[in-house]
């Protein structure tokens, strides 16, 4: 195929500025597919991703477009996560591309995640152009987004189309925009083969589909081709293009070209995402540079809420990890929630995503256990541990030091919640690196934040703290040294392993008291008093008690009460079965749950 | 009225004709107020009852009567019927608790209604008092206690006012007593009817005599927790007989218009028919035997179930033996009983017996 007729980019925005929708558009504009074919956002295919406006999965898609010109181009927009916890992910995306199309919402501006967008594909060298959505919208102001655009981002943006992707205006132009704006590749199709993935997803029938874009050479049916960093080998079934929704098979792709193949591979973990493709037989000097293995950012425990449905939970989790090679899990126990899997997730999101996958589409009644991040743990034996469960952290005496992961993040925010966001980021042991201003109602806040201090509910409190105007970004910075200590939760004297956590020292005592407090609140009243406790190596620091109840009684109970005074009884005696046993006291699901979200505004 | 008045007569025969040969050694009048209706219907359904029934000689017959409607000439027409037991919704003696709670009499109709029962030749007597009334408080409820015991009653039925969803006061700001001191009233209770020669034989529940006197002890209400017999006639009326529970159905229109027809079966008037499996028979056994202070006789256990009850409930009973709630007592230990502990949270320990 001619080069110079391909152009392959993605879609970069923040969260709600429209992309699906554009994408949408531009699909339908370019005939592809019948209007009664589209579904209303056919990036998007996952249930979640809809109803949260978020893509999670990235997707490619072919577009056949008549140009202005009279030739024919052949389009491949490239779908990227929309989230940070996806960054990785995002930049092999970006990798595949060769240019970028930039929305910004009339009514908004930049947000932070454009930035933080923007940036990741400047840093690929994509061509970017911007375009200004939502025109139509009353309170849209698209000269001082093109303004701020050209002064936040230093693009090039008084030309960006006017458009309105909901109602179709300006797509036209968008289109050829692309033609224009975006670069020809420049591969070289005689070189030996070298293809970069940017996705795989699984397929019960053909085993893993491997997204790839197309560097050098040629990939087709019947070849073998080796994965640079895994070392897997395996021989090509199938290769071809991605219609929107559907896989359409050719012979071949070449250099420039963006589609998919088939080898029969059985594991997803052989086809990481910024792997290189090449040919078995004739294999490329180099791989692709940018590959790295993504690691878990983010642990917790996942219990079945009914301990009868462990083998469920291991099934839905098996059937996950199919297309998603960075979910990480392993079985652990607790002795509180019994059975069940420590699991690895790239980010809060992340592991909310797959929570509420695990839930909804299999079912499950989930009991999961306080996010922690993973630390170093230096031993005083010289050895060096990462610790991905709180439970293992070994006895004071053993540990010479320990380590946290240390977040860069940028918070963009109306002047006015400057202050609250800024007391926030102190509250949650934020290190001040700067603050500027875009203009003169919105700044930039710069922090170190520790990730543990994140995951908890820092975008609950940030919404709540800013009234949805603060939008927020970060990126691993590192580890560094931290003053750190297990917090354990001791119910009616006895330590329930599934509610220990890691916290800073300085914020322990306060960490305590409020799980304490929403502790008590959980843990109904027993026939004993209960003491709630929080300790730190072995000292009590907190305190709360469930006083114990002095009189449950039914008064009245004659001839015509009997049937209705069962339903009591029966009703209280399941309200028990469906609780947790923690020594002799009977725990809701609920509480362990409840101690997640601590934050309050006072 | 009349029609349904008419309707219930027909009940009563046409029961009668089904349990013909049986006997019935109480009678109970209570269920709404029927002391509001017409005496002379009340007294009616009482001879009919009398006329159709094999009614023992001793029976114990109760009626409940409201101090708002119950006269001085009503209480003697009651009496001469044949009632030999009247029980008194009396709730409070404080005015102002009496009217939060929607009552229509005042605490001096009360102590008339009970100055003309006594006159009327009532020698057995209930009132009804209520603790942890909205505005009360530990004073006003010795106080009314006290008042009552004044007037030397036979028996006491002491509730604690337990509020439910969907009931008007649940919606309502009250100002409820605290829980300490619902608890001091319920303690008070014991401690002061202990004083005036009373005897807690049930959860609520206090007859005049020493404890192994069972002479005021309501004969009648002892039947449910002993699941005894009863037929339940009228509107809404529950009933168990042999092992089959059910009720009667609330709309009166149905329940006149299938009374009217002398072919039409009680199935067209009864609802919520349940026969019970053994296992029910054994959770019922336990709740409401150990709602009385004397507790579940072991041995008739042992008897209706052809088990022993240690192998059924070996391991709940050694819980809460342990736990100190309760307790075998009596002759030979024939009796397992709630302590005075666990008589306070007995719903927590009567849930576990269920199976």
């Amino acid at each position: 195929m001619d080069q110079s007729k391909i152009r392959n980019f993605c879609i970069v925005a923040h969260i709600d500025h429209g992309k699906s929708t554009l994408a949408d558009r531009m699909i339908e504009k370019t005939g592809v597919l019948t209007l009664r074919e589209m579904q209303a956002q056919v990036l998007d295919n996952m249930d979640i991703e809809r109803e949260r406006g978020i893509t999670i999965k990235s997707q490619a898609v072919r577009m056949i477009y008549k140009a202005k010109d009279g030739q024919e181009y052949t389009f491949n927009m490239i779908d990227t996560p929309g989230h940070v916890d996806f960054g990785y992910e995002v930049s092999r995306s970006l990798a595949a591309c060769d240019g970028a199309i930039l929305v910004v919402d009339a009514t908004q501006g930049v947000e932070a995640q454009t930035l933080a967008n923007v940036y990741m594909a400047l840093d690929h060298d994509l061509d970017v152009f911007p375009v200004i959505n939502k025109i139509d919208l009353p309170s849209a102001m698209p000269q001082e987004a093109k303004d701020e655009i050209e002064d936040v981002i230093g693009i090039e943006a008084q030309d960006a189309p006017l458009i309105s992707a909901k109602n179709g205006i300006g797509i036209e132009e968008v289109l050829e925009a692309v033609v224009h704006k975006i670069p020809a590749p420049q591969g070289d199709a005689s070189a030996p083969l070298k293809a970069l993935i940017f996705d795989s997803i699984y397929d019960s029938y053909r085993g893993v589909i491997v997204f790839v874009r197309v560097k050098d050479g040629v990939v087709r049916k019947g070849m073998k081709v080796r994965f640079m960093a895994t070392g897997a080998e395996a021989e090509v079934v199938e290769v071809g293009y991605f219609a929107p929704g559907s896989f359409v098979p050719s012979d071949e792709l070449t250099a420039g070209e963006v589609g998919y193949f088939t080898a029969s591979i059985k594991n997803i973990q052989d086809t990481r995402v910024g792997d290189t493709v090449t040919d078995s037989a004739k294999p490329c000097a180099e791989a692709l540079p940018g590959y790295k293995k993504v690691m878990p950012m983010v642990y917790c425990g996942l219990y079945p809420a009914d301990s009868a449905h462990y083998s469920d939970l291991r099934d839905a989790l098996e059937k996950l990890q199919l297309n998603d090679a960075s979910l990480f899990y392993e079985p652990e126990t607790s002795q509180a929630l019994g059975f069940g899997f420590r699991a690895g997730f790239l980010g809060l999101l992340h592991l909310e995503v797959v929570q509420e996958r695990l839930e909804r589409e299999y079912d499950l009644n989930l009991v999961t256990t306080a996010p922690s991040v993973v630390y170093k743990v230096h031993k005083t034996d010289g050895e060096v541990f990462d610790l991905t469960n709180p439970t293992n952290l070994p006895d004071p005496s053993e540990i010479d030091y320990m380590e946290e992961p240390i977040v860069n993040g940028e918070i963009m925010v109306t002047t006015d919640y400057v202050g609250a966001i800024m007391q926030l980021c102190q509250e949650r042991r934020g290190k001040y690196l700067s603050t500027d201003y875009i203009e003169q109602t919105r700044a930039i806040l710069k922090y170190e934040l520790p990730l543990n201090e994140i995951i908890y509910d820092f975008f609950d409190a940030l919404k709540s703290r800013s009234r949805g105007y603060a939008s927020f970004d970060y990126e691993l910075k590192g580890y560094e040294k931290s003053d750190l200590v297990k917090l354990d939760i001791l119910i009616n004297r006895e330590e329930v392993d599934a509610l220990s956590f890691i916290v800073h020292k300085d914020g322990a005592y306060e960490r305590g008291r409020k799980m304490c407090e929403k502790l008590k609140e959980e843990i109904p009243r027993h026939l004993f008093e209960i003491p709630i406790q929080a300790s730190v190596g072995g000292k009590v620091i907190a305190r709360e008690t469930v006083k114990a109840y002095r009189k449950d009684v039914l008064a009245k109970c004659y001839g015509g009460d009997i049937t209705r005074k069962k339903k009591l009884l029966e009703k209280q005696k399941e309200g028990k079965k469906k609780m947790r046993q923690i020594g002799n006291v009977e725990v809701p699901q609920s509480a362990f749950l409840s101690v997640l979200k601590l934050d309050n505004v006072d | 009225m009349d029609e349904y008045f008419d309707a219930l007569e027909k009940e009563i025969s046409k029961s009668a004709k089904e349990y013909k040969d049986r006997t019935v050694t109480t009678i109970f009048f209570g269920g709404g107020t029927p002391s509001f209706a017409d005496e002379k219907r009340v007294c009616g359904l009482l001879q009919r009852i009398r006329d159709e029934f094999n009614v023992s000689a001793d029976a114990e017959i109760s009626i409940e009567v409201n101090p708002a409607s119950a006269m001085r000439d009503k209480l003697v027409s009651y009496r001469a019927a044949g009632f030999n037991r009247l029980s008194i919704g009396c709730q409070s003696l404080s005015d102002d608790e009496l009217k939060i709670l929607g009552r229509l009499h005042s605490s001096s109709m009360f102590v008339e209604t009970f100055n003309n029962a006594r006159n009327a030749g009532f020698d057995n007597i209930n009132v009804d008092v209520m603790s942890a009334l909205p505005g009360q408080s530990l004073d006003s409820y010795g106080s009314t206690l006290k008042r009552v015991l004044e007037l030397e009653p036979e028996h006491i039925s002491a509730y604690s006012l337990i509020i439910e969803e969907g009931t008007p006061f649940y919606d309502m700001e009250l100002d409820i007593p605290d829980e300490d001191t619902d608890r001091a009233m319920y303690h008070e209770t014991k401690r002061i009817l202990k004083e005036h020669g009373f005897h807690r034989y049930e959860i609520s529940n206090y007859a005049l005599g020493a404890g192994d006197d069972d002479a005021y002890e309501c004969r009648h209400n002892k039947v449910y927790w002993q699941r005894g017999n009863y037929l339940g006639l009228g509107l809404g009326a529950a009933s168990m007989v042999d092992n089959v529970r059910w009720s009667n159905i609330r709309d009166i229109g149905t329940y006149v218009k299938e009374l009217a027809d002398a072919e039409s079966s009680f199935d067209k008037i009864r609802e919520n028919v349940e026969e019970l499996s053994v296992k029910a028979q054994m959770e019922e056994f336990m709740f409401l035997g150990l709602r009385l202070v004397r507790g579940v006789n072991v041995r008739q256990f042992k008897e209706t179930f052809g088990k022993d009850i240690s192998d059924v409930y070996g391991n709940v009973i050694d819980k809460y033996l342990g736990m100190g709630l309760l307790q075998y007592a009596g002759d030979e230990e024939n009796y397992l009983s709630l302590t005075d502990e666990g008589l306070d949270v007995s719903n927590t320990v009567m849930a576990d017996f269920l199976l």
